[in-house]
């Protein structure tokens, strides 16, 4: 049997000569007594849409939070795009080029739409607050072209229209389409996505789907995604990675992942003979 | 877009905005030559004003960046014995400048203590960054109390009060800086530093993975709430002529804090309201003054009861909106909510 040894990197063939988005090398980390994550080794290529599956609880969304350095490592070591990112903050790791959503959708609630996709914009507006405060000629430019840019993102999702409405006003799918935009706008290199179809309908999740490969080629980014629909992830991704307490136990082609005895396991148990 | 809004272009708000607040201005004055508004009045609609620009700057911390800062009467102190003391000193100045360096003097000093007070507090959120800054503001008033008798120099005058501070804060001043004040803060909350503080107030961990530095952008509302408590000190120090530590106390910041939410977190027409109603109502139930705190408190639980987002919600006023409205059109106001109202 040809299993792939889930300590080597696995990448697309195209990626191959590029620095990878992110390179993970032992990765762990501990809460009390619980490791909730350890031995991670994965990278994730430059143009790559990877998935990360595994049972629940098994640790995928602390990868994420690992990733975004909203948790600090216990042990091991992580590069984006050949970076240490040791000493970064969660806003760093956002400037250094890795955007996300979350599980639990986390939008600017009691602000526009619009509003959120511009904080999103952050960084990527220019002008002092003596500038702002006087509305001097750079503020009223940088808004306008921030202003355009919003809505060009929002037209991803075709959006548009709902500029002006509060983002807690929206229907659950709106929001968590909203949360894409929001992690789009802040120019991101890889784009992490945690259960993005999760509460969609079947044919909202096969139009996110066509969307997310659709911003891959456009932005030209990498996307790291988790995700409890089995046709999203084998429908998209080219490289999956499969947690189970803590631990990757296997990494592969959709195709590979299918037919893995151990990622059988885990999802349904031992087979009793 | 298939919603096509009436929009009043962007000069012509600031021409509406400012003929608007010229011509409250100028109904005052007639009112007060006219011999409506009496001398009384006039100082009433001063406390009025100043009592304004502690909410509209309380506000911006509560309302929102979304912390609950318990000291802002810390910063007004700071503000007004720095305004006081330059004051004193400044006697060769002609007045207008005078008045004009030491309301600047008494924004940097307290946004200085807003800086320092800041950096620690801030690390802290809820009810400890609560009970912090209520230390802090303590400090402030005991400071200023004893630092002339531990220090052996005539600086604060301690329990003695600082008297003789030239009475300087006239209804136009203190109009003049209720306007400005608001406009800054309005201007600032439009922009993006604006808005990355209000995403800190929605969700912390979503605004950092949005990229924004969020300790930054707390110290910064932090600062610019402190300074503008010290502009309200200083005109605080001009009107009294008489600065005593006693003055800002702990209640102090509560009534300050009993205004912001009485009018509703995160809107200024609300904290301008609840602070007219608030500075005016004691004036004129004089006969019933031992019972003020009872009624704030009762005031409180009652808003918290019926309506717990404040009486006037997040809504924020406009002129430019009421103009449209009078003129039966819709203004898309997506950009500007409100320009300083008084
Ligand atoms: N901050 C924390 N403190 C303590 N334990 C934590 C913390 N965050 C996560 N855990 C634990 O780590 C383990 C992995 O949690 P995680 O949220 O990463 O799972 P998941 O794979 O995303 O599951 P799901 O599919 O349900 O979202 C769980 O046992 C969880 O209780
Ligand atoms: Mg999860």
């Amino acid at each position: 049997m040809s299993k792939r040894d889930i300590r080597e990197p696995f990448i697309p063939e195209r990626d191959k000569g590029l620095t990878p988005t992110i390179e993970c090398i032992g990765l762990g980390i501990d809460f009390g007594g619980l490791t909730a994550v350890d031995d991670f080794n994965f990278t994730l290529g430059r143009t790559e849409i990877g998935g990360l599956i595994g049972p629940n609880g098994a640790g995928k969304t602390t990868v994420f939070n690992l990733l975004t350095k909203v948790y600090q490592p216990t042990r091991g070591q992580m590069l984006l795009l050949g970076r240490d990112t040791k000493d970064m903050t969660t806003a760093d790791a956002n400037c250094a080029g890795i955007a996300r959503t979350f599980q639990n959708i986390r939008l600017f609630k009691d602000l526009t739409v619009l509003e959120n996709v511009l904080i999103g914009l952050h960084n990527e507006i220019h002008y002092t607050l003596p500038e702002a405060i006087f509305r001097l000629p750079r503020y009223w430019h940088a808004e306008k072209v921030a202003r355009e840019r919003a809505i060009d993102l929002l037209s991803i999702f075709n959006m548009q229209d709902m500029a002006d409405d509060i983002a807690g006003s929206l229907p659950y799918g709106a929001q968590r389409r909203l949360e894409i935009v929001r992690a789009l706008a802040t120019n991101p290199t890889l784009l992490l996505l945690d259960e993005p179809a999760a509460g969609m309908n079947p044919s909202e999740t096969a139009e996110l789907m066509e969307t997310i490969r659709h911003i891959r080629d456009m932005f030209k980014i990498s996307i790291l995604l988790i995700e409890h629909d089995m046709n999203l992830v084998m429908g998209i991704c080219e490289g999956i990675a499969v947690l189970n307490y803590g631990r990757l136990i296997a990494k592969g082609t959709p195709e590979e992942i299918k037919n893995d005895p151990n990622v059988i396991e885990a999802y349904l148990g031992k087979k009793e003979c | 877009m298939k919603k096509k809004m009436v929009h009043i272009p962007m000069p012509w708000r600031y021409v509406i905005n400012a003929a608007a607040i010229a011509v409250i201005f100028l109904i005052f004055m007639v009112l007060s030559s006219a011999g409506v508004i009496t001398n009384y009045y006039s100082k009433i609609l001063m406390l009025i004003g100043i009592n304004m620009i502690l909410a509209v700057s309380l506000n911006l911390a509560t309302g929102y960046l979304g912390q609950l800062p318990l000291g802002h009467a810390g910063f007004m102190a700071v503000g007004a014995y720095a305004s006081g003391i330059f004051m004193r000193t400044a006697s060769g100045l002609p007045t207008g400048l005078a008045v004009l360096l030491s309301i600047i003097i008494a924004a940097v000093v307290a946004g200085i203590f807003g800086f320092l007070i800041g950096i620690p507090a801030l690390r802290l959120k809820g009810d400890y960054l609560a009970i912090i800054t209520l230390g802090f503001g303590e400090i402030i008033r005991v400071v200023l109390l004893n630092i002339d008798s531990v220090l052996g120099f005539n600086f604060t005058y301690g329990a003695a009060s600082l008297k003789n501070i030239p009475k300087t804060t006239t209804f136009t001043v203190t109009f003049l800086c209720v306007v400005v004040v608001c406009f800054f803060i309005h201007t600032m909350m439009k922009s993006r530093q604006g808005r990355a503080i209000l995403s800190i107030r929605e969700n912390e961990i979503a605004a950092e993975s949005c990229g924004i530095k969020t300790t930054y952008y707390k110290t910064m509302a932090f600062v610019a709430s402190a300074a503008f408590a010290g502009v309200a000190g200083s005109l605080y120090a001009g009107y009294l002529g008489i600065l005593n530590p006693a003055n800002f106390g702990f209640m102090k910041s509560i009534e300050i804090l009993v205004m912001v939410v009485l009018g509703g977190m995160g809107s200024m027409i609300g904290s301008l309201l609840s602070a007219t109603v608030l500075s005016a109502l004691p004036e004129m139930l004089r006969a019933f003054s031992d019972y003020r705190m009872v009624a704030y408190s009762l005031l409180l639980i009652l808003v918290m009861i019926f309506k717990p987002s404040g009486l006037m919600g997040t809504y924020d006023f406009s002129f430019t909106r009421l103009f449209g409205g009078l003129l039966g059109k819709k203004t898309g106001d997506s950009t500007v909510g409100k320009e300083s109202g008084e």
